[in-house]
């Protein structure tokens, strides 16, 4: 009971402090809004827009429809060019596929002698080479085919293949990313939030004071988790409400309140993360680099960036241990497959030890670092 | 008599608060002027004024001969003016030694080495600091942090030195050492012109001139004598409360202590208490024993271990040998019932700044545990007795010092503890506050029997105790009343007696090397016109980065061990070749010709097989769970219509939730459908080719088409950005939110001066962090650089200057350190890893992501590194990527300069 008021003031007192500083309210709503904006919207389609230069030696019918065939918003208007132009515009990043179509590819194609096309790929750009490589190929044989049928018709297939889109038919890039723009938001801001307020207490010598109170570490540390929590927990509600559902327009499938409270579990153990560098980091310089170390990892191992299912196998056990992994599955359950409590409850779960283990580590750090 | 600072009609206000009111005033040149009165009545705000490093609002101010709003004066005058901030070692680097700070301060004065080393030779004979060459700042006594901060004040031999409560919280022995220094200074340069704030009246009585504060405004202007004459008075301390308005002396009456009766209950008691940090002993074997309602002074030089002491009685620092007792029970930290009963407050200000001082009373009612009703009753009667109404809602840093001392009193006794432990609690607070202050303390003691345990370096406060201790080097030197302290050393004051004491304890050579060097502290050299921009001012920022930088070797390793660990991260976790993926069958049909189908999918290293699906329903609810990431659908009959050349069609559906992985799944079900039919008709002569062009594909640049070698050269340039920014980013910020910005003030640097000192060292650290990097991807990851490695090397290095000015744009934009960071973050993180076409070339973006990413220097640094990596190109190619960059850095550069200021506003 004691414990319970002196956890909620020492919370508001937190929350009074974060409301002292105009510039880190004004970050965080920029994070909350333009950044989470911008970055869904900014991972194209697969490919979106790519560069493709074509040196045509055949100028027949059947090149020309196949270069009206590479179309936005996949492809933009392909540019014929010579051998020559082909290699400078590869190595400039220009052009990301070149084709060379071969004299009398026409009429080779209609004689049956399966001409071969060249394709160039430029793999340093890695998302688009495969699946671009991909596209042109399937594009390629689908107006050969149509072509060809015009003139032969014995080209009935023996079994036919519909690929299907569950959950996101179009597969629009932004219902994912908005997603894991607001995880990142979440996961960065409460790891600074938490870590700085206790350095800055420790620089400024207010911790000390704290202690001669009848106030024990794990009363000043609830404090923290819950007054930070909350922050966060309610900047990704209204981003949710009227960043993703309202700007983004992502149809979101399932309970919000539900996908909430994975957040708070999430925040749980970021927020417990970030008293544990708090006591680690010696100055605030120090804290800052330590918060880099440890958010590209949890950001791009955690399967927000690539499915986790590729990864080596021990990264992948090892990321078993970071909240985001779990968050992330979870999130895109609730959110964009409908998923309810009897299927994500595991992650739940493994949120909440995770949690519990860095608040139990933190807070052991946390009472020795105050001796 | 002509006037080194001319001030006319001057108005300085903080937001309501008004600091300076119309004051108009002259301030003779070549004497030591004082300005007394009490807190907050705008002696700090006027001689910032006066120093440059605050910003004029309305009025007029000549100083030296020329207008202080004019940027150019300032900047001619700078180099004559030398300031010191109130607060212990405010304007020093704790990181830095004695000399190293000296060499700072003499290198932004455009010196030279033989010059410098004359002068730090000199300034350091003359303190005795010449034995402390090499000790931080942040290790030595408040009295030698005091007079190292007067040292460097005079390294350039100013013509006006302002002074800033420079002996406040020093010891009297260090303090009357610094007035002998002083003294000396102007006898080897008679016609230097000193400002002091102060708060002691027996200092003031040294000075040639006082000028008498309040509200504000100018009371009263003269020597000490002509004060005294006008008022009447024996001494300024009464002619100071004489001076006062009529208001403002009704509530001083002249301190009276009435005498205690003992009952002989022991509070607080130490036996042979003593703490050691490492070899160090701060503490050895120190014994008292307090009496009830006691009020008992602590008295020492800076340093000697009493705040040690009594952070030992609070609980907060174990103790490593020996025993403290409250109330005849040991002192246990972790009994919370303890601190109930004892009332702390630490030496410096310790409450939330961040909430006003009745939201710090509130706080501090509640977590005593005051109950409810009485805890408004009790917050409202501290207000009265404390007299804090008239600021109960503004914020404490706003409010004067002495005011925020009151508050935190208040805060020690809200809970009406029964021990008192207060650690100088009056130091920089001006006299009627101190005896306001000390009528309190009586009150308590007298009246509701507190034992009081205080420190204090105020003779006359000492006198006051019931009992004292006198403490040096961590040894109680005496205990007793004052006065038989006094009558043990057979002097006239206390202050001689104690003067006396502490010279006999004192290390016997530094003492009399002070004295003995004689005090010529005039240099052969004068400092040459100072330039408009100067490269050895630039450097000297540099320079002190670098040594704070060496001195935390953390941090430069966290950021080389930091960016190797990231980019195998990286390196190895950005994996492209999507593998291993989940799927199921749906099969309706189960012939023999279905299952070729199916193993046609599951026989592909792509994917990994799990349980068959048993319905529609099963489907739906594995997809949803995420266990399968591709479900293959085969329809009744499927073989019966394969063989009539029905057509039958599979389907294929794809979880669509996470669209990267979808797009590959799609790609790898139609080539596996293809596949299917490449070998129907390979042994179905009948069935026609359904090819009728190939397409032959090569993947240039990375043939193999790994993600490793097309991820190595992309991950660099991000860890580029990242790590060097964050470096960066709290380079100016921490000087802000620690104070020693102040330096940057009142020196003669100029801002880009500043910046691009502070930005060397920084490039230099992400230079062999490149370096590193390259290193690691050559002989770990097997990437070689195929190009020519003078043009990455070259890019490379404008590339991290882009890096770091980004950081330190952040820096001088923001205010506080916590607000430099998450915007760093969010400027380099979102940008750097999805805007700059590490995954998604930039070319196929649009909106606010592709201006960006037109922008960002990591794109192109990005297409440099790809280029040179994997593309075999040389500067003749890529050139035009490092136009872009080369234009950012000359931008960003001017961007720090305008969101950073010369003066404080």
């Amino acid at each position: 009971m004691r414990s319970l008021g002196n956890i909620i003031q020492l919370g508001i007192k937190e929350l009074r402090s974060l409301w002292r500083d105009p510039a880190l309210v004004l970050l965080i709503i920029y994070a909350f809004s333009a950044n989470i904006y911008s970055s869904a919207m900014a991972i194209p389609e697969s490919p979106h827009r790519a560069s493709i230069a074509v040196v045509d030696e055949d100028r027949s019918q059947l090149s020309g429809r196949l270069l009206d065939a590479f179309q936005l918003p996949y492809f933009v208007p392909p540019v014929r060019i010579d051998q020559a132009a082909m290699d400078a515009g590869m190595d400039s990043g220009k052009y990301t596929f070149t084709l060379d179509i071969p004299p009398n590819f026409q009429r080779d194609v209609l004689g049956g002698k399966q001409p071969t096309i060249q394709l160039n790929v430029d793999a340093t750009q890695i998302s688009q080479a495969f699946s671009g490589a991909g596209y042109i190929q399937q594009i390629i044989q689908d107006e050969t085919t149509t072509f060809v049928s015009r003139y032969r018709t014995d080209t009935v297939l023996p079994v036919d293949a519909v690929v299907r889109m569950a959950f996101n038919p179009n597969l629009e890039r932004s219902w994912f990313g908005s997603l894991t723009a607001v995880i990142d938001q979440i996961t960065m801001l409460s790891i600074i939030l938490t870590g700085a307020a206790l350095i800055r207490e420790r620089e400024h010598g207010t911790i000390e004071h704290l202690l001669v109170m009848p106030v024990t570490p794990l009363e000043i540390m609830l404090a923290k988790v819950w007054s930070m929590g909350l922050v966060v927990l309610v900047a990704s509600a209204l981003a949710l409400r009227f960043v993703v559902e309202g700007l983004l327009a992502v149809p979101v499938q399932g309970s919000i309140a539900l996908f909430l409270l994975g957040a708070a579990l999430h925040l749980f153990a970021t927020t417990s993360i970030g008293i544990f560098f708090g006591t680690v980091a010696r100055s605030m310089p120090q804290l800052g680099l330590l918060i880099i170390l440890a958010l590209i990892p949890l950001q791009i191992l955690s399967g927000e960036v690539t499915p986790r299912e590729s990864m080596p196998m021990l990264i992948q056990v090892i990321m078993l241990a970071a909240p985001t992994t779990h968050f992330v599955e979870l999130a895109q359950s609730i959110l964009l497959r409908g998923a309810n409590l009897a299927i994500v409850w595991p992650q739940l779960l493994g949120l909440l030890a995770i949690g519990s283990v860095f608040f139990l580590s933190a807070l052991a750090r946390l009472r020795q670092s105050l001796q | 008599m002509s006037a080194i600072a001319d001030i006319k009609q001057i108005t300085l206000r903080y937001g309501k608060t008004c600091a300076l009111d119309d004051l108009t005033l002259s301030l003779p040149s070549g004497q030591m002027v004082g300005l007394i009165g009490p807190d907050g009545v705008g002696k700090s705000s006027l001689l910032a004024l006066i120093a440059g490093a605050r910003k004029l609002q309305e009025g007029q101010l000549q100083v030296l001969d020329g207008d202080m709003r004019d940027a150019a004066h300032r900047r001619r005058v700078c180099p004559r003016i030398a300031y010191m901030p109130q607060g212990l070692g405010k304007n020093l680097y704790a990181t830095l030694s004695v000399r190293e700070n000296l060499d700072f301060f003499g290198r932004l004065f455009n010196q030279g080495s033989q010059e410098r080393e004359q002068r730090i030779a000199l300034l350091l004979a003359s303190t005795g600091l010449t034995d402390f060459i090499e000790r931080p700042a942040g290790k030595l006594s408040g009295g030698m942090k005091q007079k190292l901060g007067l040292c460097c004040a005079l390294i350039h031999d100013p013509d006006l030195l302002i002074l800033d409560e420079p002996t406040t919280g020093v010891d009297p022995l260090s303090r009357s050492q610094f007035w002998d220094l002083i003294g000396r200074i102007r006898e080897g340069r008679p016609g230097m012109s000193v400002l002091i704030a102060s708060s002691y009246m027996d200092e003031a009585q040294r000075f040639d001139h006082l000028v008498v504060m309040d509200d504000g405004k100018a009371l009263a202007c003269g020597s000490p004598d002509e004060l005294l004459q006008r008022t009447g008075t024996s001494d300024l301390e009464q002619a100071f409360v004489a001076l006062l308005p009529e208001e403002k002396r009704q509530n001083h009456e002249k301190l009276v202590i009435p005498p205690r009766t003992a009952d002989g209950e022991i509070a607080i008691e130490a036996h042979d208490l003593t703490r050691r940090f490492g070899d160090f002993t701060a503490v050895d074997k120190v014994n008292f024993r307090i009496e009830r309602g006691e009020i008992f002074g602590f008295l020492g030089s800076n340093g000697c271990g009493k705040s040690t002491t009594m952070k030992m009685l609070t609980g907060l620092l174990p103790s490593s040998s020996g025993e403290a007792s409250l109330f005849g029970k040991p002192v246990d930290p972790k009994d919370i019932n303890t601190r109930k009963r004892v009332g702390y407050m630490s030496q410096a200000f310790s409450l939330y700044s961040e909430l006003t001082v009745r939201q710090n009373l509130n706080l501090h009612a509640r977590l005593f545990q005051l109950a409810a009703g009485y805890r408004d009753e009790r917050v409202a009667e501290l207000i009265e007795t404390f007299n804090l109404a008239e600021v109960a809602d503004s914020l404490p840093m706003s409010v004067p010092l002495g005011v925020r001392q009151r508050l935190s009193l208040a805060v020690a006794v809200i809970h009406k503890p029964e021990i008192l432990i207060l650690d100088e609690p009056t130091s920089g607070v001006d006299p009627i506050a101190r005896d306001a202050f000390w009528a309190l303390l009586v009150k308590l003691s007298r009246d509701d029997g507190v034992t009081i345990f205080i420190s204090t370096h105020f003779m006359n406060e000492a006198e006051r105790c019931d009992r004292m201790s006198l403490m040096h080097a961590g040894k109680v030197l005496a205990s007793d009343t004052p006065e038989a302290l006094r009558l043990e050393r057979g002097k006239d004051t206390l202050e001689e007696a104690f003067i006396d004491w502490l010279r006999e304890a004192s290390d016997p050579q530094a003492t009399p090397d002070a004295e003995a060097a004689s005090p010529t502290p005039q240099v052969v050299s004068s400092t040459a016109r100072l330039p408009r921009f100067s490269l050895r001012r630039l450097m000297s920022y540099a320079r002190r980065e670098t040594i704070e930088l060496r001195r935390d070797p953390i941090r430069g390793l966290l950021a080389l061990l930091g960016s190797v660990f990231l980019m195998f991260i990286m390196g190895y976790g950005i994996n492209l070749d999507v593998e291993d993926l989940t799927f199921a069958v749906l099969d309706n049909d189960r012939t023999t010709y279905s299952e070729r189908y199916i193993q046609n999918l599951s026989g592909s290293r792509y994917f990994v097989e799990r349980p068959p699906l048993v319905s529609h329903a099963d489907l739906e609810q594995r997809m949803r769970e995420g266990s399968i990431s591709l479900a293959l659908e085969i329809p009744p009959n499927f073989g019966r219509d394969l063989l009539r050349g029905d057509t039958p069609q599979v389907a294929y559906w794809v979880d669509g939730a996470m669209p990267m992985r979808a797009d590959t799944l799609r790609g790898y079900a139609q080539g596996i459908h293809l596949n299917y039919l490449r070998s129907l008709a390979a042994e179905q002569p009948y069935t026609v080719s359904m090819e009728f062009s190939k397409v032959a594909t090569r993947y240039r640049y990375n043939p193999d088409v790994k993600s490793l070698p097309a991820m190595v050269p992309a991950v660099i340039p991000i860890l580029l950005m990242l790590i060097p920014a964050m470096l960066t980013a709290l380079a100016v910020v921490r000087e802000k939110e620690l104070g020693s910005i102040i330096n940057f003030y009142v020196t003669p640097v100029t801002r880009l001066e500043f910046l691009l000192g502070k930005q060397l060292p920084y490039i230099l650290l992400g230079f062999i962090n490149f370096l590193t990097l390259l290193l690691l991807a050559v002989l770990v990851f097997k990437v070689p650089v195929k190009g020519s490695l003078p043009t990455l090397l070259l890019a490379g290095l404008v590339y991290i200057t882009c890096a770091t000015g980004v950081g330190l744009f952040m820096s001088s934009l923001l205010k506080s350190q916590i607000a430099a960071i998450f915007g760093t973050a969010i400027v380099t993180i979102v940008p750097a890893v999805q805007f700059s076409g590490l995954l998604h070339p930039v070319s196929s973006m649009e909106g606010f992501g592709a201006i960006i990413g037109e922008l960002y220097p990591t794109t192109h640094f990005l297409i440099i590194s790809r280029g040179v990596f994997s593309k075999a190109l040389g500067l003749s190619e890529l050139y035009p990527f490092f136009i872009p960059m080369l234009l950012a850095i000359p931008a960003l550069t001017l961007f720090s300069v305008l969101g950073l200021n010369k003066q404080e506003k």
